[in-house]
């Protein structure tokens, strides 16, 4: 494995992916997931989760825009003056969200205008604000990005995996809206009586499947229990 | 009469928290006590009520197309919408500053009750989608003040009663992973089903 060679920032300081660092990526996968246990970002995720290309495509917007503004953010933290410090922030995902969003326009017109508000609301999506305020304003942006890109990738697995259940049962297909559409559920459990749960297809399952999860993942994983 | 109809569709039919499920941080995050859930409605209500109409004519005299008309007729054939994200934002921003400001000033006491919940209503997305849905009901600017007045309004209905629930549920045998944050988010859920139960109505 000595063929990697080690670029010249990684020999006087610590590596790029130390343990460290590594950490910050894998922690919001289960520990602190900003879904679950940090409660941040559920207005989007109860709304866009009804298929699972939509989730797919959020995820992929939020992993964006949280990695690069806490990239910005936290390379321009020593200069913010304090009292003006959120509108800045608002300045940095705003820009950021409409190039997101234009970009969406550009290449995915049709799942752009399912998304419509809800790409403008990633701007208050408190996932993004709450990881400035809470990680990138106090450190480096190197760990900063990793943090960003950590988060949003724990946000997306949460998206993703609410959207399959909901997909599946709502519809009974996967992937609808692509070429690579699906049918899950095959035509003769419908002749013997089943039918799509109409429920699922609302963003209120969204709400009930997340509590569900939280149940789930605070049972399996017990030092997030609510003592209080 | 047109009026009292719009805020009852956006306060009830409309709500942002049960029906869109908008602003659910900060109403999952802030819900555990009724006084601190009062505090935090009230200052939506208020934000809203102010945000709403400046934006909308922030919309309709300086980024609809050929809204700059009235600087210089040069400018009649300008577009620019696409900037309304940041501008909003920026808008309710500023906002929520100048009130932290203001009721610092005038009253200090409403200003140490409400404590950090001011800051924290410029990421509130109902604020935002307050101002987004307004423009897709395309409301006129009476309307679009009742609208936000009325929103407001929904998402103080909604985290008091969470918040009165949850005190309640706190002396209840609920199973140790579901204590807290997971049995809110199944009474929102529950709570969001009874409101579907007003979708039909036709105001």
């Amino acid at each position: 494995m000595s063929t990697e060679t080690a670029s010249p920032a990684q020999v006087n300081s610590e590596p790029l992916f130390s343990k460290k660092n590594r950490r910050l990526i894998t922690d919001p996968f289960n520990d602190s997931n900003p879904i679950t246990v940090q409660v941040l970002g559920i207005c989007s995720a109860l709304a866009i989760t009804s298929t699972v290309a939509n989730s797919f495509v959020m995820g992929l917007c939020v992993i964006m825009v949280t990695a690069f503004s806490n990239l910005t953010i936290s390379s321009i933290r020593t200069i913010i003056p304090s009292r003006i410090r959120m509108i800045v922030q608002l300045v940095v995902i705003a820009t950021l969200v409409t190039i997101v969003s234009e970009m969406l326009k550009a290449f995915a017109y049709d799942i752009s205008k399912q998304l419509s508000v809800f790409v403008g609301l990633i701007i208050t999506n408190c996932i993004i604000m709450g990881r400035l305020e809470a990680f990138a304003m106090g450190n480096k942006p190197w760990p900063s990005l990793l943090d960003g890109i950590g988060n949003g990738i724990g946000y997306a697995i949460i998206l993703l995996a609410v959207a399959f259940i909901r997909e599946i049962f709502g519809t009974g297909k996967l992937l609808s809206g692509t070429p690579l559409e699906f049918t899950v559920i095959p035509q003769f459990i419908y002749d013997m009586g089943y039918s799509d749960n109409g429920l699922m297809v609302l963003p209120i399952s969204a709400i009930i499947l997340i509590g569900l999860f939280i149940w789930v993942h605070r049972a399996w994983n017990s030092k997030l229990v609510d003592i209080s | 009469m047109e009026y009292i109809n719009i805020f009852i569709k956006a306060a009830f039919v409309e709500n942002m928290v049960l029906a869109y499920f908008l602003g659910m941080c900060s109403y999952l995050a802030v819900s555990k006590t009724v006084k601190t859930a009062l505090g935090l409605g009230a200052a939506v209500i208020f934000v809203l009520a102010i945000t709403a109409p400046i934006n909308w004519l922030v919309f309709n005299y300086l980024l609809k197309e050929g809204a700059l008309g009235w600087v210089h007729p040069s400018f009649a054939t300008m577009d620019l919408s696409f900037l309304g994200l940041i501008v909003y934002i920026a808008v309710i921003a500023s906002i929520v500053q100048i009130v932290e400001m203001v009721i610092e000033k005038f009253s200090p006491t409403l200003y140490i009750s409400l404590g950090i919940f001011l800051p924290l209503i410029t990421v509130n997305c109902a604020i935002l989608g307050g101002s987004l849905f307004m423009f897709t009901k395309e409301y006129a600017f009476v309307q679009s003040t009742v609208f936000g007045i009325g929103a407001g309004f929904g998402f103080f209905l909604a985290i008091v009663a969470l918040a009165s629930i949850r005190e309640k549920i706190r002396y209840s045998k609920v199973p140790a992973p579901l204590r807290g944050l997971g049995i809110a988010f199944l009474i929102t859920g529950l709570m969001g089903i009874a409101f579907m139960s007003l979708v039909g109505i036709k105001l």
